[in-house]
């Protein structure tokens, strides 16, 4: 069970044991309390800390207290049960609370002398809540446990009928095609790479907040579109990330049409890899190919794909486009400033 | 050290050991297939094979924790991790469990017997992902103090070849492109090898216990 927990009731516990016994003791003249100025700075005192208790909102538990093996024993059993103790957390403290501000009104009433003929009285009304408590703590204590599984299980058949729902429209129709393509293994292969794809964002890429503003996950989702177009495995890397801005996207245009490019003159080399080295001020991408390259310098005039819409963009938007070429590939390195700040 | 090495294949999948065996044969000496932990821990310390070509995910911990199992018996033994797995930290975290390298299941047979001889052969098999991943773990800024030059910092040679590597180049373009031997390459690979097994760098250590792979 949680630490902090037992220490509250440990606290409300024994507040409450201390504020009886001083009573009492008073009350039997056993001791004589100088309950003058004193006595109602400890009742104020004790009232106020109740209330703040009573009044705090509930906090989130204080994990960093705890230690990294104490962090794994209780991550076994979370998430189901955190808002368990959580409650039960809220439970106890309200009890100090209320045991405070019980205190310091008795404080105040042995003070104005009420208490002296009320003191079995309120004696009898202690031992009485008290054996209360201790009655019906066990059946509380069991309906909360009750309403929390009955949470967890809800929350777990929610999240398995998500599931059902993705795999059916993904997974499924995907085997469904393949099934009715297999007479076609470069369609076959291609409809496996994009529902791969597929499923690896849907497991892999929650960490990307905001995945419109991601560069990466921009160049990813034209790779993927650039992969469908012309059924060449395109593989990226990317490290980091930066935003979109109009920088980015003219690199992403000029991206998409170097990879275009490698998979229409190197449709039969392998992989096409495009690596992107990321950060908020600035964007490298690579786009390799292995076909039999080509001479940059002697281009001819029509080829608008290179000149144009990969050398003249990057330029345009203050970046920079170099093609190397050889007999064993060809790589287009673009490299752009995004104005942010690192 | 010519002689084809020996493998075994761990992975839960038997339709993909089955793939694997058809595409290596010839190319290597399988000595076995299994697909649990319990029969990869038995299996392995029993044939002790050159390489075992280890499944990342599995049920019962996976590929991290049949290197930990075996390595109680058998530390030397030499693993590549084979995986369809994207999640950088998964990759990592069997690296740094003791794998000499990572490759995704699309390699080709060729490819992925010429990776097996060359974990054999001691050295490092890094694919342009897992290069990529590398560079990302190493990339986060960390402070002077608890900074450790020796292990939690790429040299500026060593990120020049994981750069080269994501890029898609094998070693010897690597080597070409740096002007450098194949053999200098390797070295470096081995060594950035060595520190993402042995860094205590912030960012792994926290993959690492969010996967609740150490204590």
């Amino acid at each position: 069970m949680d630490r902090s927990v037992d220490r509250l009731s440990l606290g409300a516990g024994l507040g409450l044991i201390a504020t009886g016994a001083l009573l009492l003791a008073d009350q039997r003249d056993m001791i004589e309390l100088e309950l003058g100025l004193f006595g109602g700075v400890v009742a104020i005192f004790l009232a106020g800390t109740g209330l703040a208790l009573l009044w705090r909102r509930p906090t989130a538990p204080p994990v960093t207290s705890l230690t990294t093996s104490e962090m794994l024993t209780t991550a076994e059993v979370a998430p189901a049960s955190r808002p368990d103790t959580d409650r039960l957390r809220d439970l106890y403290r309200g009890g100090f609370g209320i045991a405070l501000i019980a205190g310091a009104a008795l404080i105040v009433l042995s003070r104005t002398g009420a208490l002296d003929s009320a003191g079995d009285a309120i004696l009898t009304i202690l031992v009485a809540i008290l054996a209360l408590a201790l009655v019906l703590a066990p059946f509380w204590w069991r309906l909360g446990r009750n309403l929390a599984a009955e949470r967890a299980e809800r929350i777990r058949s929610q999240e398995r009928a998500d599931m059902a729902a993705h795999v059916h429209d993904s997974v499924l129709q995907t085997l469904t095609l393949v099934q009715k393509r297999a007479d076609d293994p470069r369609a076959v292969a291609q409809l496996a790479r994009a529902q791969e794809r597929e499923l690896r964002g849907w497991l892999f890429s929650g960490d990307r907040a905001f995945a419109s503003a991601s560069l990466a996950t921009a160049l990813e989702q034209t790779a993927a579109e650039v992969e469908e177009a012309h059924r060449v495995p395109i593989e990226v890397v990317a490290v980091g990330d930066g935003p979109v801005g109009d920088p980015g996207s003219a690199l992403v245009a000029a991206a998409r049409e170097a990879m275009v490019n490698a998979s229409k003159f190197a449709p039969d080399a392998g992989e096409v890899a495009v690596y992107a080295e990321l950060d908020p001020a600035h964007a490298e991408v690579f786009v390799r190919d292995r076909g039999g390259g080509f001479d940059p310098e002697s281009l001819p005039a029509d080829r608008q794909g290179i000149r144009e819409s990969i050398m003249g963009r990057m330029e345009r938007s203050g970046g920079t486009a170099r093609i190397r070429s050889s007999d064993a590939g060809t790589e287009v390195e673009l490299q752009i400033e995004l104005g942010g700040s690192r | 050290m010519s002689a084809q090495p020996s493998v075994v294949i761990v992975d839960d999948h038997g339709l993909f050991r089955t793939g694997v065996r058809a595409e290596l044969e010839g190319l290597v000496e399988i000595a076995g297939d299994v697909g649990s932990v319990e029969e990869a821990v038995r299996l392995i310390t029993e044939v002790k094979p050159d390489v075992v070509l280890l499944d990342v995910h599995m049920p019962g911990g996976g590929g991290v924790e049949v290197i930990r199992r075996v390595a109680e018996t058998a530390p030397a033994q030499r693993f590549l991790a084979l995986s369809v797995s994207d999640a950088a930290e998964d990759v990592i975290a069997v690296v740094r469990a003791g794998a000499r390298g990572y490759v995704t299941k699309t390699i080709s047979g060729p490819d992925l017997a010429d990776a097996i001889t060359r974990v054999r052969d001691g050295d490092a098999v890094f694919s342009p992902r897992l290069a990529g991943f590398v560079l990302d773990a190493f990339a986060g800024q960390i402070t002077e103090a608890e900074a450790d030059p020796e292990l939690d910092q790429l040299t500026l040679r060593e990120r020049e070849v994981l750069r080269l590597i994501a890029r898609g180049y094998l070693y010897k373009e690597v080597a070409l492109e740096l002007s450098i031997s194949p053999k200098t390459v390797e070295a470096h690979v081995s060594a950035v090898l060595r520190k993402l097994q042995l860094s205590n760098r912030h960012e792994l250590s926290r993959w690492a216990v969010e996967r609740r792979l150490v204590d």
